[in-house]
């Protein structure tokens, strides 16, 4: 091939994929080029995923072929692959929760002396992955012990240990905090500098503009951009991926709040391990009010959600509902007072994935369409179409199981479910958290829709620009603490991340370890 | 698009829905193809005679699937049944016979209703038993009931020191008698344990459909954790499942010593297995979150009548075994096809539809 400049290392050229009448990548082509960040973006289920799967051997195209070196290959397994120097970090953590973080790393490539598994040896070469990611993970910490942003970088760890030339990363900082990110981003300045070529997914804009080299944009499973990073901006790119200039915060709409509908007061959660995950948080929130708690990874923002909804037996504190006092100690009882969660982690606990869009819909509210003890079908049904109506929830049938759609479509689904049950108060556990610009925009209208009709909503981020652009209010939390609380108007980012960084050593730093 | 995608959205979705319906269909089908195979290979096989008989039969084990299938659909698994089976028929037993000594020169004797009420609440009690050591103590279900299992067979041993209860006829005097009638009686030339069967399976249909306990038990098969946080009591459902278990149970030790008149402590040994296959059969996943009453019926009408036809054809008992086991094996096999042919098809709708 005359046409291919030396740098590339991987080619994936004119290739298709067809999964059972879903055509999921369409005659595209795609060059990795060594020692540079090679940015891949687009919506959800615009084929990136496929991409890289046929990059590590995972699935084969359809039509066309794969040039590694200027060569065609053809990987007939992932572990085939990685033998020719491509290895991947999956968006799903691949790991093994009942192994220690050794074990994982050299998962199914054991060092052996004698037959015999060598731990200590393992323990060392895992060690000094570990130090380089600088995060307080042992090599002999069990990985359900960790939390996911930990998990994740063991995931990148296990990536980087297999000396791999071609690096791919799907999106390898949705789960990670503010200071971890930066670390992953020095290791990846590391691998670059050795020749590394890093495949990157991500939908975060301005962490592709950040370290990307070279971006390429996938619509519907074609490809619509392909540049170097340096000559475009996020509005470029999300016009190649969604075809038009978007908004992506909904303007606020300019309606008073009303009475005070919440007040939490005292809100302490001890931590397994001594001091307090939750410590004397105490906030009000008013009908129609939109109140942003900002805060890093670990700061304490869904374990206060969790108190909230009394998920924890031993959590102490009050909290309040149209100014009275709610003594009802379950999510049962909480949900019947008119509180509702939508938790973080939608695949574990925001859905039934083997039941249908319908019966998770209705999950929580099914008293309301019972006399007695019978559904009423239709009641149900009318209330399920809707719903799908209003959040526009792309389903063909809300019979067909929630697990067949997208991401943003799963995420309103379980907003839908929160809001069947009339709740006055809604927290919002990073509403936003793995879905793409589209969905994003439809989650972040409704928020402001449910606000103008008298909903209080409280939302936890870790998204700076969200909170700025979505709150009506910002509360700050860090290590557990509240530690700042800014009207709008007032709110500055400086202000705000200086907040977040407090109990986290000097200047907040990149400090996460200190309670790690 | 690509031509072979063309060809893949055309030609697939007609002959996929087809083979899918067919497998959806497969307990039905077994079912079918035994009754077909068995009134061919045996004369007197569709016999009506031979047929309210077998319906007897099928009935026993029918009554613990039902319970079993919502237990396994919760995403546990009740072990215990068999040996609530021999404990209720034990209590019947003793009931009808000794009546309740209250130590002050009297003794009680029931009359039938009531002992009926009692035992079944026996089972209800053990059942609560189960739930309890799953939601308040973790015991994992398998050891919960593995453990109420040893307990209550003991129990059962004990209660007449390994003993039968003959001749339960009652006595005129004490109002006591016509505890046959379970087990012998007929309505409209159907046996009352077979009209007991349809009424309790159209009710377990119709939790399981209508209200909103039976959508929870599915909800906490499938994903525990996300049932909780949408205000589902998980453990009150638990609870309920456990006892209704026990109360399948209770009814079958009922029947049994009924219909023999007499009870023996190792009364329902080894139902559970036939309980879980019937389940099992008729399409329920181990795994929670997926399982249906009638499915399971027909399972345990398969099961049932494979066993009995066997018999008829002089087919030896450790043959019998070997078939059995491998039609279990078959279903699984057939069930995991057919869930990936579904989701196949799923893709192809949705690929039409956009």
């Amino acid at each position: 091939m005359s046409n291919i400049s030396s740098d590339v290392i991987l080619r994936l050229e004119d290739v298709s994929k067809v999964y059972a009448g879903t055509v999921a990548v369409k005659h595209a082509t795609f060059d990795v080029r060594r020692g540079a960040v090679n940015v891949l973006v687009g919506e959800n289920g615009a084929g990136k995923s496929t991409m890289m799967k046929m990059c590590a051997g995972v699935e084969k195209p359809t039509s066309g072929r794969i040039l590694l070196d200027g060569e065609e290959v053809a990987f007939s397994s992932s572990g085939d692959a990685v033998a020719k120097g491509i290895g991947m970090v999956f968006q799903e953590l691949n790991l093994f929760g009942n192994m220690s973080v050794a074990e994982n790393i050299f998962a199914t490539r054991e060092i052996t002396r004698f037959g015999k598994i060598d731990h200590a040896e393992q323990q060392r070469r895992a060690g000094a992955f570990l130090d380089r990611l600088q995060a307080g993970i042992r090599p002999d910490m069990m990985v359900e012990d960790l939390m996911i942003g930990q998990q994740q970088l063991v995931e990148i760890a296990k990536a980087v240990s297999l000396d791999a030339r071609v690096l791919i990363m799907d999106e390898p900082t949705s789960a990670l905090s503010a200071a971890e990110v930066e670390i992953l981003f020095k290791v990846i300045a590391d691998l670059k500098a050795q020749g590394v070529a890093i495949v990157y997914i991500s939908h975060r804009l301005e962490e592709l503009i950040r370290i990307g080299d070279y971006i390429t944009v996938l619509r519907d499973g074609r490809i619509t951009g392909q540049e170097e990073v340096r000559n475009v901006d996020t509005q470029w790119i999300v016009r190649q991926m969604i075809g038009s200039d978007a908004k992506d915060f909904a303007k606020p709409d300019g309606h008073e709040p009303g009475a005070e509908v919440f007040r939490a007061e005292e809100i302490c959660l001890p931590r397994a391990t001594g001091g307090l995950a939750v410590d004397h948080v105490s906030l009000t929130l008013r009908a129609g009010e939109i109140l942003g708690i900002y805060g890093l990874m670990g700061a304490g923002r869904s374990e206060l959600f969790d108190c909230i909804m009394g998920r924890h037996g031993h959590a102490t504190g009050k909290i309040y509902l149209d100014g009275k006092q709610v003594h009802e100690r379950d999510t049962t009882g909480r949900i019947r007072r008119g509180l509702a969660l939508i938790p973080e982690d939608r695949q574990r606990e925001g859905l039934v994935t083997i039941l249908s869009v319908a019966s998770n819909l209705t999950m929580s509210s099914l008293k309301k369409f019972a006399r007695l003890f019978h559904i009423d079908g239709k009641a149900e049904r009318d209330a399920v179409l809707g719903m799908v109506r209003e959040l526009s929830i792309k389903v063909a049938n809300p019979d067909n199981e929630v697990s067949s759609l997208s991401g943003g479509n799963q995420q309103k689904v379980v907003i839908g479910k929160a809001l069947l049950t009339g709740p006055k108060v809604l927290l919002m556990d990073e509403p936003s958290r793995g879905i793409d610009v589209g969905a994003k925009a439809d989650v972040f209208r409704t928020m402001r829709k449910l606000s103008r009709e008298g909903l209080g909503i409280l939302f936890a981020t870790s998204d700076l620009d969200e909170v700025m652009a979505l709150s009506d209010r910002i509360a700050v939390m860090s290590n557990g603490k509240l530690t700042g609380m800014f009207e709008r108007a007032e709110a500055t980012e400086a202000a705000i991340v200086s907040a977040s960084a407090m109990g986290h050593g000097p200047a907040g730093k990149a400090g996460r370890e200190a309670h790690v | 698009m690509s031509d072979a995608a063309a060809r893949a959205g055309a030609g697939a979705p007609g002959s996929g829905s087809i083979l899918l319906t067919l497998m959806k269909a497969r307990t039905f089908i077994a079912l079918i193809a035994v009754i077909v195979f068995f009134s061919l290979a045996v004369p007197s096989f569709l016999s009506t005679a031979n047929l309210i008989l077998m319906s007897k039969h099928v009935a026993l084990n029918a009554f613990l699937a039902m319970g079993m299938t919502f237990v396994i659909i919760t995403g546990g698994i009740d072990l215990s049944v068999g040996s609530i089976v021999g404990l209720c028929a034990m209590v019947a037993g003793y009931l009808v016979l000794n009546g309740i000594d209250l130590q002050i020169g009297y003794t009680v004797y029931f009359n039938v209703p009531e002992i009926i009420l009692i035992t079944l609440l026996v089972g209800i009690l053990i059942g609560a038993i189960n739930g309890l050591l799953i939601t308040k103590l973790n015991v994992a279900p398998f050891i919960a009931t593995l453990g109420t299992l040893y307990v209550a067979r003991g129990a059962a041993l004990l209660s007449s020191d390994g003993r039968t209860f003959p001749n339960l006829v009652g006595n005129p005097d004490l109002g006591n008698t016509g505890y046959g009638y379970l087990g012998a009686g007929r309505i409209l030339g159907l046996p009352v344990s077979v009209w007991l069967l349809i009424v309790v399976a159209l009710g377990a249909a119709y939790l399981a459909k209508y209200t909103p306990l039976g959508r929870h038990i599915f909800a906490v098969g499938g994903n525990e954790r996300a049932a909780r946080i949408s205000g589902v009591r998980v453990n009150m459902v638990k609870m309920f499942v456990y006892m209704f278990s026990g109360f399948c149970a209770g009814i079958v030790g009922l029947i049994i010593s009924s219909e023999l008149m007499a009870s023996h402590p190792a009364t329902g040994e080894t139902f559970e297995l036939n309980a879980i296959a019937a389940a099992v059969l008729g399409g329920t996943s181990m795994s929670g979150g997926r399982g249906a009453i009638g499915g399971t019926i027909v399972g345990a009408f398969v099961i049932g009548i494979l066993s009995d036809g066997l018999v008829m054809m002089g087919v030896s008992s450790f043959w019998q075994m070997v078939i059995k086991g491998l039609v279990i094996i078959v279903a699984v096999v057939v069930d995991q096809a057919q869930r990936k042919l579904q989701q196949r098809v799923t893709l192809m709708q949705m690929a039409k539809a956009g």
